[in-house]
């Protein structure tokens, strides 16, 4: 009896995200095509954009059997990863050092709060007028929120390990080196980890705002290209990709996450069992 | 017991004076760690004994008095005088036994050897199974012979172990307590073992200090000469029973102090020490 039900068992997390999900294209579709609510009715509705993305031949030129939808995603895929890559490395290298030494905090911290609350919209200008390619701009603007973000993780994680294993390692006889790679480090990963999700989250954000000015071909540039030409199953065609690839890449980073951390989730595995 | 080894320490401790904010913590505090003896202190939550084990410790400086570990002033921290902690301290990203050889690692101690060392530390403390498991996955008890065995295998001249037992069953805390003196008779180290719990105190000891609330100083140095090895039994003894009855009286007027001067801590250890009194 167990055992048959078990067949039957969905994971509950898959199950949640089938129904939530579901339930909302259900929504939008009673909203747009069968109540057709006032403004509503201006929508794409789910139907129209759903056989237009899977059409082989699109009325509005853009499906899962075009090549120009995947040279978008690609182009996104690949600023979202350089920007992502270069927070990753900038932010936990500048994150543990401010944790690490009072000194380097005191001088960088208040610069760090004031760049900090700058959106990355307000970077586009200088930014192409800096660097010499769009291309480098756009990345710029992608990596610039996420880095933030992934500093002040980076330093509230070192911040929040307990004074007992600095006491510990010390007297065991380690070097200020030793410390920092077996405590610091390690100490820190949990929320470094949370800090670079949240930073993919933000990368994919700005990146739309940085293709849209700045940009050549990616989704947001898709996106503004097609309310320029008013086809808006395309619109929301980019959207859904846009979310399907920020869920995507976000799950990589947990995934990673318990990988490295495999102490945290035996913990939590531990106290379920 | 084993003969007294070379590299067994002892600590000479003079008027050390300490203070937290004006108030005085520590008010002309000494006290010897004789070697190879295991010296027990006790006194009431608040006395300041973790101030203490962390000026011996070298994490603090003292405002006055002096710490010699064999006639020398003690530094900053370092493996001859290990220290392991109320709370655990084992890093919960290191597996077992990468917590045991943490300090040989650093210290660059030759692999071959590390291994050696830390295997045979892993069996003496019964974690020989358990050494590839994450600190989150032992049960408590387990969790404090990892701790012992990451200080043993580093040889310190000085075991300084802070309310080690505290916050383990009564059941664990007892078999803990029966291994952690035969551990001790095994191998005779210098220990200094600090605890607010008369009963584990008077069962471990070969001295017994009792120490005063606020000021913090040594009001007594009890010699405890119940036989080796012990085990529970010598808790039904006459001797122990008198020697427990003395500090017993001691400590009250300490705890009663602490009760007075409002801390909360203390309500626990009156409360103990009445039942204590009233269960002989
Ligand atoms: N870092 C500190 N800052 C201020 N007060 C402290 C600090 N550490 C301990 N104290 C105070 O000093 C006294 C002694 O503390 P402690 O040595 O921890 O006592 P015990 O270990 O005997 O319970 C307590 O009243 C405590 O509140
Ligand atoms: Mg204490």
């Amino acid at each position: 009896m167990g055992l048959h039900m078990k067949r039957w068992t969905v994971n509950p997390e898959t199950w949640g995200a089938v129904v939530s999900i579901l339930g909302f294209v259900l929504l939008w579709y009673i909203l747009t095509a069968v109540l057709k609510l006032p403004r509503f009715d201006k929508l794409p509705n789910p139907v129209a954009v759903f056989s237009a993305w899977l059409s082989p031949h699109p009325q509005f030129g853009l499906s899962i059997f075009t090549r120009g939808y995947y040279l978008d995603i690609l182009y996104s895929v690949g600023r979202v990863l350089a920007a992502f890559v270069l927070a990753t490395v900038l932010g936990v290298g500048l994150g543990l050092l401010m944790g690490w030494s009072r000194v380097f905090f005191d001088y960088s911290f208040p610069l760090v709060e004031t760049l900090r609350p700058i959106p990355p919209i307000a970077w586009i200008p200088l930014a192409v007028l800096v660097l010499p390619t769009a291309e480098l701009g756009v990345i710029f603007i992608t990596f610039i929120a996420a880095f933030f973000a992934t500093v002040l993780n980076t330093l509230l994680g070192v911040r929040s390990i307990d004074e007992v294993y600095f006491r510990a390692a010390s007297c065991l006889g380690s070097r200020p080196r030793d410390v920092f790679w077996n405590v610091v480090v390690p100490g820190a990963l949990p929320a470094i980890f949370t800090g670079l999700q949240v930073a993919m989250g933000i990368a994919w954000i700005s990146l739309v705002a940085g293709e849209m000015i700045a940009g050549q071909r990616g989704l947001g540039y898709l996106i503004y290209e097609d309310y320029s030409n008013l086809q808006f199953v395309n619109i929301v065609i980019g959207m859904a990709t846009l979310g399907l690839l920020g869920y995507g890449s976000s799950a990589l980073v947990r995934m990673l996450g318990r990988r490295l951390m495999a102490w945290e989730g035996r913990r939590r595995g531990g106290a379920m069992a | 017991m084993s003969t007294v080894r070379r590299n067994f320490g002892e600590f000479q401790v003079t008027g050390l004076t300490h203070a937290y904010g004006g108030v005085p913590v520590l008010e002309d505090c000494s006290l010897e760690v004789p070697r190879g003896k295991l010296t027990v202190l006790v006194g009431p939550s608040g006395c300041g004994k973790t101030t203490l084990i962390n000026i011996l410790a070298g994490y603090e400086a003292p405002a006055g008095g002096r710490v010699l570990l064999d006639g020398q002033p003690v530094g900053g921290p370092g493996p001859d005088r290990l220290v392991v902690f109320q709370e655990t301290a084992l890093f919960p990203w290191m597996t077992v036994e990468q917590n045991v050889a943490f300090g040989c690692r650093v210290r660059g101690m030759p692999a071959g050897e590390m291994r050696e060392r830390v295997q045979a530390v892993l069996v003496k403390v019964g974690l020989s199974d358990f050494q590839a498991k994450y600190p989150s996955q032992l049960s408590g008890g387990m969790q404090r012979r990892a701790e012992l065995a990451r200080a043993m295998v580093n040889d310190p001249k000085v075991l300084m172990l802070d309310e080690p037992f505290r916050g383990l069953d009564a059941m664990t805390r007892s078999i803990m307590q029966e291994f952690y003196v035969g551990l001790f008779e095994e191998v005779g180290r210098t220990n200094l073992f600090i605890t607010h719990d008369l009963e584990e105190a008077v069962f471990l000891a070969d001295r017994l200090l009792i120490m005063t609330y606020r000021p913090g100083r040594i009001k007594e140095v009890i010699e405890v000469d119940l036989p080796r090895p012990r085990t529970f039994q010598v808790m039904a003894t006459q001797r122990y029973n008198d020697i427990r009855q003395h500090a017993l009286e001691l400590l009250f007027e300490e705890a009663s102090k602490a009760f007075e001067a409002g801390s909360k801590a203390a309500f626990d250890l009156v409360d103990g020490l009445a039942r204590a009194a009233g269960r002989q």
